[in-house]
Formats: structure tokens, C-alpha cells, sequence
């Protein structure tokens, strides 16, 4: 099997290497866009407007990938919008995360009462409408960065836990589990030391896709205007705005589109990649 | 000429280890074989390569499978599948996955008779309930209506003899039928395997890693180590004098309560090492050794 | 000889799930019906049965993964029947497990060398690391496998290391469940070897658990016989091979397959 293992390991290695580095690129572009964006972002000049990429005739030399209908620079516009994306995912997928997880991790470990309500209170949770649950949330809170993150939060915290918690139940039925009670580790210890490494791998992959789920959901809410004000540079406020001037100026809506979709891409197979790398038995 | 005659089988997985070595051994028509071995010793591929299921990544280096005085690799797919299906029937290794567990089992039995072998569904109903009955199942009706998970292990495992024994095959492939079974259900398990088998005079490829159970129920046996024959005897030749040094290490490490000091005799370094030697020895000649 | 284990009527019962009603309380399953055994210090009792006997159970009731629902069970003269976590914390390193399956009994994201270490530091033992080093030397493991994770190893070095991480904390017994019943027959005779010259050179008392009356004849001096969850026989074991009373006893003596073409099945 030495050779069938490898070459599922390279295809792997291809994987996680290109999305971390579409990832990492992403990071830093957007740790400095104040010193990488060539123009101001929210800089409106409407003698410049819809001016196409500099491949087309009449592009003209500093806007890169051309001007939206107000004259702003995408290519900048699409650099600071990643500070918003990225930001969101960060936030969003690691509060998410350590929420769902701590909670599916007792449920599924400690079993009796404490899974009883934590699964009930699940259950219910998941009986509301997403959609509407954030839109009601946002009516609530007032639109903005802070509310789509409670919003993801809020949301989504339920498909961590209801996946760890099934996940810790399999591996506490494992004699491992058993074998460290023996040796006189009590609960707490068995799950912190125990399960919780062995259901990490699947924590990290649902943490990347939530990720990449937070930053699509970042962009819808901006799109149908519900994130921050729509002079801020974020990509669903891109896709929106191009979506009206599709045919007179297709890159307004185009490029942030492809950011977005690699993005996310990214975010979903850097999750796979990772959980190759992680599993000590495939690797 | 032999009902089952592997030559020369070789296997590996795709880019990887190899699995068989030159398998070569012969099962007569009515008769049964012990495959023995330990894990790793390539014991099951040879009944997976005789029933056309290796696992994908497995493929067939060389050699010969004639069945029936047909060489069924030479055969285009369809028709190597096509024969297989008409001549051949496995009795597979754990009965508790290898019904399916959203289904009646009457339905199981008969699917084989009425989609291979193009039987009426009345007709196979019927011999549903008659094998049901040589397996020993009471009310066999009703058994035919239940679920898989209604049923114990052991009733499980006697609907898969009956199952394979449906179609009437000319050789089965038994792939360690008992080891996830008590030992008193075993007993009765083997006892029943062997009456059928000689009743209907099915040829039978009995893979197992015990010796106990290959002295019951077998009539010859091939040793495997490292995917390749170390030896071929008769059952009774084998037990009365094991000629390989490696098959009666592994003899003499088979437990055995009437002479508890003899037996579960470590099998000794120094045998595995020669039998490892062997074994390299033999691939050297494989694959330096033309086209052999 | 003085007893280490005294068990008196032991009962356990578990919730039948699924034969609950609507509403109301699930039925109880009866899995061990009143036993009464002792274990004596240093003494290699074998514990044999089918599938569904309850000899798991007993196990873990014995190292007290399972708490009984009535009877008692005494270990070194103290009643371990109901005792909480912490009570049992300070008794844990004196009775041990071996586990059936050595693959998922070693946490595979662990080194062999911390799956051996942990229950050390648990028990505060000083020169962690130096009885790591010799627990592997016991069992015959090269100081290597310290850094290898389980997968790395083959069947029979993963169950010698779960050897080895029992005797590391010196207990007084260890209880050693269908240990060889996953491995090949070479490497089932290697460790069954081992576990007999380290009893005797360690001075455990051990209880073997296994469905196979071949190496229970080989290992224990004295045999417990449960079905359906009551001892059937408990006798020392040469008597109950040579003569054995109960029926369902004789019924796996004579289902037992020898390695000979002679012996011939009723």
C-alpha cells in the first residue's frame, strides 16, 4: 500500500499547498492594503467611471482591473474587501467554532443529563429558520460587521456541535477511553487529553468550511444590503452593484466574483488537505 | 482434470507490495481445500482473485485461473463475470455485514437465481424454502419474511450457506465462514458446511488461519506465507508430518488443550527468517528469471 | 494464601433500550445473575465463556469500569462495589487492564512512549522515563517503539505494548480480556508466553479472559465456566479438563476443533 498511500498524499500535498497559499497571499494583502491598493478605495472620480481592465481599449494605466460607475478602482476595492472577508471568516468561524465544539465535545463525552439538554436545546435551535433567524437578528442589532458575525455565530454553532458531539461519542467508545479511566484519569482529563485530539481533525475541517460559509455569507447579506454601509468596499457590495451594470461594465461584477469563489474554494480544500496531514494512521 | 486449477498466479497492489507469488494449486471437483496462512499471507486474494472481486487497487501480474476448463482470465470481463456467476458462489466471512440490513431475506436469496440465472420468482421461492430447510432453520417461512437484524449471528451465517448454495454451484469459496462465530455455533456451522458441500458434491475453497478447523473440515491443504505456497499436502499427510518448516512451526503453535505443553509453541525466529528468505529468494526468481 | 478479589453475589443489570415502551421505565437484561468467586493472591484464574456470558462484563466490574447493581466485590479487603472516581483513584494503579484490542485501546494520536508514560505521571511516580525504558525491556520491545505510533506497529507488538503499560504502574493484578484473540497464531503464542514468564517474575495474580478453552488450558491453574451470566464450574483447571461436570462445559470442550484429523465431531 506504501505507493497507493503516497500518491494520495501528493495529490494532498497540491491541494493544501495551493489553497494555503491563495490563503496566505489573501492574509497578507490584506494585513497591508493601505500600501498595496494603488488608489484609494472609496476615491470616486465619475469622469473615471467604468473604465475596463487594462487588457481592453480605453483602460487607462493605474486602474489595473478598471473602474465600477462612481470611478473607484476594483482592484483596490477587491484588496480592501478582502480585509472585510477574511476578518468575518476569522471571527465568525472561530467563535462558531469554539462554541459548537466545547458543547458537542461535553454532550457527546459526558453523555446522561448534560447531552440530554445540550441536545434537546440543539434540536430546538435548529427548528428556526436560518434565513429569517438573521435578517430578524439584523432588524434587531441594526445592520454592520458585528451583527453578520453574531448572526454566523448564533447560526451556525449547531453544525459543530451536533458533528463533534456524534464524533466524541465513537471515540468514547473506543477501550483508549476505557484504558485511561484505568490508569485513574477522570473525566475531564479523558476528554481534554484523550478525545479531544482525536476529534480535532474533524474540528479543523469544519473550521475552514465554516470559514469559507462565513465569507459567502458576508457577501450575500452585503449584497442584498444588509452588512455595512455600501460606500465600504465588500465584495457581495461589488457583486451587487455589478450585477446592475453586467453589460456595460461585466468586471465590476467578474473579478470580485472569482476572489469570492476561490476564497471559498480555498477554504474547503485546505480543510481536506489538512485532514490528510492531521491523521496520523493515512499519514 | 481439476475443477479449479490456479497456475502461476500473481498479484500485487497497483505500485505497491506484492500480494501473490506464483500461486499455483489444484481443487478437484467434489473436493474441498484448506487456504491457510496467517494475515498477510494472501490467503483471501486467491478466493477473491477465483471469484473475480479483488479490491481495485489490486491487480493480476500473471498466471491462470481455469475454472471449469475455461482460463478465466483470458476472457473479456463480461463473460468472465457471466461464467463466474453460473459456477461459483461465496460464503463470506461475516455474516453481520453481509446481508443487507434493509431487506427481507427472501429477497436476498432469490435476487442471484431470478436476475443471473433468469429463474421464474415462484420457482426460486421455492428452493428458497427448501435450502432454508437443509440449513436448519425451522419455520423457513416465516425466516424468509424477517430482517437480517432479527436473526442471530449463527442463523445468519446458515442463510449465506444457503444463499450460495442456491444456484446449485460447482465450487464455493468459503472465506473464513466461522471466525466471528462462538465455537459451539462454529461446530455447527462447519458440521453443515461439510454435509452440503458433500451432499450436492460442490467443490469447496475453505480459507481459514486455523488448523483445527482445517483438520475437520478439509480434505488437502496449501500453506501460505508471505503470498506464496510454502506447502501442499493432503490433510492427512500434513497433520501426521508437516514437511515445510514453517508449516509445522505454525502447527506447533496452534493451541490444542489435550497437550497443552506441546502446543502454542512460539513459532521460532529463526524459521520466520528462513521463510522470509524464501520468499525473497522466489522474487528474485520471478522477476529476474525472464518471463516465468 | 490470602484472597485479593472477593466477589459475593454479584449482580448487574443494564437498561434494555430497546424493549422500552412508550412510556415508562425500559426492562432490565440480566447480564450477571449472583456470582460468588474469590481470586487468591498470585493465582492465574481463567475465565471462559460464549459470546453473550458475560465474562466482558465481570471484567470490568472486577477494575471497576462498570459498577455492579448489586452484590459486592472486594479488592484487598476493600469494598470497591460502589466506590466514586476519586475513592478509586488511589486503587487504580493496583488492578490493571489488558485489552482485547490493542488498535483501539492505544489513542492513535499518541507515541507509545506517552501511552506508557501517562498513567506513570497520573500516580506521581518519580523516573517516569526509566520505567518507561524498562516496561519495554519486560516485554521485550526495543527502546525504539517509544517514538512509534501505534499504527506503526504490527498486531502482536501493540498488544505487548498494552502489556506493557499495565505492569509499568506494578500493580497487584491485572486483568487480561480475549488479549490473544486477534492475533495470528505465532504472535498469539509469543505473547501468551510472555504474559506467563512475567506473572511469574512480577509475582501478579492475573484473570485471563477468553472464548478458548486451548489457551486457558495452557495459562491458568484455575478455571471459572460462566454462561448466560452464572457460573457454571469453577474448578482448578486440570480437573476440569480431565472431568468437566457441567454440561454446557462439555458441550465446549467437544466443540473445540483440534488440530488433528483424527478427532472426529459427534
Amino acid at each position: 500500500m506504501r505507493d497507493g498511500k503516497g500518491a494520495v498524499k501528493r495529490r494532498a500535498g497540491v491541494r493544501l499547498w495551493l489553497s494555503a497559499g491563495w490563503l496566505a497571499a489573501l492574509v497578507l494583502v490584506a494585513v497591508f492594503a493601505p500600501w498595496i491598493a494603488p488608489k484609494d478605495p472609496l476615491a470616486q472620480d465619475l469622469f473615471l467611471g467604468r473604465l475596463p481592465p487594462f487588457w481592453e481599449t480605453g483602460a487607462e494605466p493605474g486602474y489595473l482591473l478598471g473602474t465600477d460607475s462612481l470611478g473607484r478602482d476594483v482592484l483596490s476595492r477587491i484588496i480592501f474587501g478582502a480585509r472585510i472577508a477574511l476578518g468575518v471568516a476569522l471571527v465568525a468561524g472561530t467563535i462558531t467554532c469554539v462554541i459548537g465544539a466545547a458543547l458537542g465535545l461535553m454532550a457527546g463525552f459526558l453523555r446522561g443529563w448534560v447531552d440530554l439538554v445540550i441536545s434537546r436545546f440543539i434540536d430546538i435551535w435548529m427548528a428556526f429558520p436560518p434565513v429569517l433567524f438573521s435578517i430578524l437578528l439584523i432588524a434587531v442589532m441594526g445592520p454592520g460587521l458585528t451583527s453578520i458575525i453574531v448572526a454566523i455565530v448564533v447560526i451556525d454553532w449547531t453544525r459543530f456541535a451536533r458533528v463533534v458531539r456524534a464524533e466524541a461519542m465513537a471515540q468514547g467508545a473506543m477501550d483508549y477511553v476505557a484504558s485511561a479511566r484505568v490508569a485513574g484519569r477522570g473525566r475531564w482529563g479523558v476528554m481534554v487529553r484523550e478525545i479531544l485530539p482525536n476529534v480535532l481533525p474533524t474540528v479543523v475541517v469544519l473550521l475552514t468550511l465554516e470559514m469559507g460559509i462565513a465569507v459567502i455569507v458576508e457577501a450575500i447579506l452585503s449584497f442584498v444590503n444588509l452588512s455595512i454601509s455600501t460606500d465600504d468596499p465588500t465584495w457581495g457590495g461589488m457583486i451587487s452593484e455589478g450585477r446592475a451594470a453586467v453589460y456595460q461594465a461585466w468586471w465590476v461584477l467578474v473579478f470580485p466574483l472569482v476572489a469570492l469563489f476561490l476564497t471559498v474554494l480555498a477554504f474547503s480544500q485546505l480543510g481536506e488537505g489538512l485532514k490528510d496531514r492531521f491523521d496520523p494512521v493515512l499519514r | 482434470m481439476s475443477f479449479l486449477s490456479v497456475r502461476n498466479l500473481s498479484a500485487r497492489v497497483k505500485g505497491g507490495p506484492v500480494l501473490l507469488r506464483r500461486v499455483s494449486l489444484e481443487v478437484a471437483a467434489g473436493e474441498v481445500r484448506g487456504l491457510v496462512g496467517e494475515s498477510g499471507a494472501g490467503k483471501s486474494m486467491i478466493g477473491k482473485a477465483v471469484l473475480g472481486i479483488l479490491p481495485q487497487s489490486v491487480v493480476v501480474t500473471g498466471g491462470e485461473i481455469w475454472l471449469d476448463g475455461v482460463d478465466l482470465l483470458a476472457l473479456p470481463v463480461a463473460e468472465r463475470r457471466r461464467r463466474i456467476g453460473a459456477t461459483a458462489a461465496l460464503i463470506p466471512q461475516d455474516p453481520l455485514t453481509a446481508l443487507n440490513p434493509s431487506r427481507r431475506i427472501g429477497g436476498q436469496i432469490t435476487d442471484r437465481l431470478v436476475d443471473i440465472l433468469g429463474w421464474e420468482r415462484g420457482r426460486a421461492e421455492r428452493r428458497a424454502l427448501e435450502l432454508l430447510g437443509e440449513v436448519q432453520i425451522a419455520e423457513p417461512a416465516r425466516v424468509l419474511r424477517n430482517y437480517p437484524h432479527e436473526l442471530s449471528g449463527g442463523m445468519r451465517q446458515r442463510i449465506l450457506i444457503a444463499s450460495a448454495f442456491a444456484a446449485e454451484p460447482k465450487l464455493i469459496v468459503a472465506d473464513e465462514p466461522t471466525t466471528a462465530l462462538d465455537v459451539t455455533v462454529q461446530k455447527q456451522i462447519l458440521k453443515l458446511i461439510a454435509g452440503m458441500q458433500a451432499r450436492h458434491g460442490t467443490a469447496l475453497l475453505f480459507v481459514t488461519h486455523d488448523l483445527g478447523v482445517v483438520s475437520k473440515v478439509c480434505q488437502s491443504l496449501s500453506v501460505l506465507y508471505g503470498g506464496m505456497v510454502v506447502e501442499d499436502a493432503t490433510v492427512r499427510d500434513f497433520f501426521a508430518a508437516p514437511r515445510h518448516a514453517y508449516s509445522a512451526a505454525l502447527l506447533a503453535a496452534t493451541p490444542k488443550y489435550t497437550d497443552p505443553l506441546a502446543s502454542l509453541t512460539p513459532v521460532p525466529d529463526a524459521v520466520i527468517a528462513a521463510v522470509q528468505a524464501e520468499v525473497a529468494a522466489f522474487e528474485g526468481n520471478m522477476f529476474g528469471g525472464g518471463n516465468g | 494464601m490470602a484472597d485479593l478479589y472477593t466477589v459475593e453475589n454479584l449482580r448487574l443489570s443494564l437498561a434494555d433500550m430497546t424493549r422500552k415502551p412508550l412510556l415508562g421505565a425500559a426492562p432490565r437484561l440480566e447480564i450477571l445473575k449472583g456470582l460468588s468467586f474469590t481470586i487468591p493472591k498470585g493465582a492465574v484464574v481463567g475465565i471462559v465463556g460464549g459470546s453473550g456470558s458475560g465474562k466482558s462484563t465481570l471484567g470490568r466490574v472486577l477494575v471497576r469500569l462498570l459498577e455492579p447493581s448489586g452484590g459486592r466485590v472486594m479488592f484487598g479487603g476493600v469494598d470497591i462495589s460502589h466506590l466514586d472516581e476519586a475513592g478509586l483513584r488511589p486503587l487504580r494503579r493496583r488492578f490493571q487492564m489488558i485489552f482485547q484490542d490493542p488498535m483501539s485501546s492505544l489513542n492513535p494520536r499518541h507515541r507509545v512512549g506517552t501511552i506508557i508514560a501517562e498513567p506513570l505521571r497520573l500516580h506521581g511516580f518519580d523516573d517516569v522515563a526509566g520505567r518507561v525504558a524498562r516496561a519495554l525491556e519486560h516485554v521485550g520491545l526495543a527502546q525504539g517503539f517509544a517514538g512509534r505510533y501505534p499504527h506503526e506497529l504490527s498486531g502482536g507488538q501493540r498488544q505487548r505494548v498494552g502489556i506493557a503499560r499495565a505492569i509499568a504502574l506494578e500493580p497487584e493484578f491485572i486483568l487480561a480480556d480475549e488479549i490473544v484473540s486477534g492475533l495470528d497464531v505465532s504472535s498469539q503464542a509469543q505473547v501468551l508466553n510472555l504474559l506467563e514468564r512475567l506473572v511469574a517474575d512480577l509475582g501478579l495474580t492475573l484473570a485471563f479472559i477468553s472464548h478458548d478453552l486451548s489457551v486457558i488450558r495452557r495459562l491458568c491453574q484455575r478455571t471459572i465456566v460462566l454462561s448466560q451470566g452464572v457460573i457454571v464450574e469453577d474448578r482448578v483447571t486440570a480437573e476440569l479438563f480431565a472431568d468437566p461436570q457441567a454440561a454446557y462445559t462439555r458441550e465446549l470442550l467437544d466443540a473445540i476443533p483440534l488440530p488433528d484429523p483424527d478427532q472426529v465431531w459427534a
